[in-house]
């Protein structure tokens, strides 16, 4: 009675796709409430009441919202590429390197990622407050500094991972054969070891600027009155009442982070295929 | 000591010409590991020079000294009669082959090739050029656009090969160039090697752990054992007048018998070995040796022949030195095609290793399994070695 199943056969069983169906739809259907009433024509938001775009429409034209989606991107932007620098060279310090303490700094590199995010978020607060008050009159983007820190010390750790895991492929017979070729120092760096970690920057800088984009908490304690971010402010919009338009905010904020992974898992292919030896 | 330790013809020669590598003391040390032990060596302009030895001899380390990728803790390398010490690698005049031939896989074949040049800062018009005629070199003109993961190991092979010889260096090193290629293709890369060698003209030096790759080769050979240099030599001084048994045994086989020097004149030496008694073996020559001192005779495979049975040993016309012999039974036997390797068992259980050549096509069916056989050899053959 019972028929042999191929090994990856499993999903064809009821309880299988009971299991599958109920992880999809916990995951997802909330996602998809959220985008869908973002289009609700309901100021209640309760009721579906029909579509329409008033929301979206709504939400270009809500300036301090499109001000604090600027500021987002922007120390988005800054983040990543501060991280990138930051965390490519801590990749290849501890790769290349060995010196007393390199456990004890390695482990500091880590410290970010496990140190619980309100944590990270109030020890900031303190450092900006008490120990360097950044100042609030600078111009732009000179203002989100304070933000951009707090980012850069939780970016930087996943792009050193990431780095560090790449390098462990690099064949150092390479970067010995450009120096042996004639190239200095920075130039064997430049031509061979960079070329090689490409895929992991992409992904690494990708991961970081996801990150920064998304980061609610540690901005929350690092954002001033003139420095709010996309996320902070959603939440914000929040506290009065969940309107469509905080619906359509949340939408374009995932739509943004589902287009960014989409670009680097298509990069990271096409970087895996051209890897390949 | 006629025969064994007849002055190489290189060492004449050395004194000659002015060296265009020399090691002077070089010491490496990691730690407590002495990776290169007092190494003092010349190689002359020209040379095919390999650098012969068991894993962790201290060969591949030489050679990267050489390069500047390692930094002596003493002594001095010097290139073309310059100190090298305080040369990094990029301002030296070598240029490299390495095991995994380093291929950049991120540029073409062209770019490869070029790269050295491009760091030179040489206008492209000359740089083209350059790379067009050291590609034709390795006859890989046709694949000049193709990405590394396009081509063979052998093909990657010659790209690293055009990539360091674009650079016109005084020295090409080559570390293990063979060993990462099937047989087939190693056979006709060392015969590959030598021609271009001969073409480019400049002096190559090998490292590697395949004596055959070395004999094939090399014009000489330093052979390494734990950092030191345990001899040197042309191929047939290595193989015909091993200085020790290390170099005995690292080179070829043999059949070493340890043994009691008896006699010392000018005219004969006599050891006396257990594993060869009641007979002792004679060697027309002195060996230079302390009477009753220990010392190891060793006998090449193909230097020692077969006898069928007979109630006396060989007669005298078929074995000069009519006392060189011994009675075994055949144990095994390895046909290889051009030759066969008998495996024979002394009465005191000692195998004796015979190679014999089938130059005829029923060669092969003289001798047999468990046949009772007399083995002979020309005095002249054996070495006698006293280390």
């Amino acid at each position: 009675m019972a028929k042999q199943r191929a090994p990856l056969e499993y999903n064809r069983r009821w309880q299988m796709r009971l299991w599958l169906f109920l992880v999809f739809f916990f995951l997802y259907a909330p996602l998809m409430a959220l985008i869908a009433f973002s289009f609700n024509n309901s100021k209640r938001n309760i009721v579906w009441q029909g579509f329409t775009l008033d929301y979206y429409r709504k939400l270009f034209n809500n300036d301090s919202l499109m001000i604090a989606f600027a500021n987002s991107l922007t120390i988005a932007f800054l983040a990543t590429l501060i991280s990138l620098v930051i965390g490519t060279l801590a990749a290849v310090l501890l790769w290349r390197y060995r010196f007393p303490g390199k456990t004890a700094v390695e482990g500091a590199f880590t410290l970010p990622l496990v140190v619980p995010e309100i944590c990270m978020g109030v020890s900031m607060l303190l450092f900006f407050t008490r120990v360097l008050p950044w100042p609030n009159d600078l111009t732009w983007p000179f203002n989100l500094g304070s933000i951009v820190i707090a980012h850069v010390s939780f970016c930087f750790p996943f792009v050193a991972l990431v780095v560090r895991a790449r390098l462990a492929s690099f064949n150092k017979e390479q970067e010995e054969a450009a120096r042996d070729l004639g190239a200095n120092d920075w130039q064997a760096f430049r031509d061979v070891l960079i070329p090689h970690i490409r895929p992991a920057l992409i992904a690494g800088g990708l991961l970081a600027f996801t990150l920064s984009l998304d980061d609610f908490v540690i901005t929350f304690f690092t954002a001033g009155p003139d420095t709010i971010t996309f996320p902070v402010k959603v939440y914000s919009m929040l506290r009065f009442s969940v309107t469509p338009e905080v619906n359509a905010a949340s939408t374009m904020l995932i739509l943004i982070t589902v287009v960014l992974m989409i670009i680097m898992m298509v990069m990271q292919n096409r970087a895996q295929k051209k890897a390949k030896e | 000591m006629s025969a064994v330790d007849q002055p190489a013809p290189n060492g004449a020669r050395a004194a000659a010409i002015k060296p265009i590598i020399g090691f002077r003391n070089i010491s490496k040390r990691w730690g407590s590991m002495h990776a290169v032990d007092n190494v003092s060596l010349d190689i002359e302009p020209g040379e095919f020079f390999a650098l012969l030895g068991p894993s962790g001899c201290g060969k591949t380390t030489l050679l990267r000294m050489l390069a500047g990728l390692e930094v002596p803790t003493e002594g001095h390398v010097l290139i073309d009669g310059q100190d090298m010490s305080d040369i990094p690698p990029n301002k030296r005049a070598v240029n490299m082959v390495f095991q995994s031939y380093a291929v950049f896989p991120h540029m073409t074949v062209a770019d490869n090739v070029a790269y050295g040049l491009k760091i030179d800062r040489v206008p492209q018009s000359e740089r083209d050029n350059r790379v067009q005629e050291a590609l034709d070199l390795v006859q890989l003109g046709h694949l000049a656009s193709r990405m590394p993961d396009q081509l063979s190991g052998g093909q990657r092979q010659r790209v690293a090969l055009a990539r360091a010889l674009i650079k016109k260096p005084k020295v090409l090193l080559l570390d293990e160039p063979l060993s990462a290629l099937d047989a087939k293709l190693r056979e006709a890369m060392r015969f590959e090697l030598s021609q271009l060698q001969q073409k480019v003209g400049i002096t190559f030096i090998m490292v590697t752990h395949d004596q055959d790759e070395a004999l094939a080769i090399a014009s000489r050979i330093a052979v390494m054992n734990k950092g030191s240099i345990a001899q040197l030599g042309t191929p047939s001084d290595l193989y015909e007048f091993p200085a020790s048994r290390f170099v005995a045994d690292f080179i070829g086989s043999v059949n070493m018998f340890e043994g009691t020097l008896i006699s010392d004149k000018p005219e004969e030496a006599t050891v006396a070995c257990p594993d060869l008694s009641p007979y002792v073996v004679h060697v027309p020559h002195s060996v230079a040796g302390q009477e009753e001192s220990t010392v190891w005779v060793a006998i090449r495979p193909e230097k020692m022949s077969l006898h069928k049975d007979a109630e006396t040993p060989p007669a005298v016309s078929k074995c000069p030195a009519a006392h060189n012999v011994a009675k075994g039974e055949i144990k095994e036997i390895s046909y290889l095609g051009d030759i066969s390797i008998f495996h024979v068992m002394l009465a005191n259980g000692r195998l004796l290793r015979i190679s014999r050549p089938n130059r005829s096509r029923w060669d092969q069916d003289d001798f047999t399994w468990g046949e009772t056989v007399w083995v002979s050899w020309d005095g002249s053959s054996p070495v006698v070695l006293q280390s």
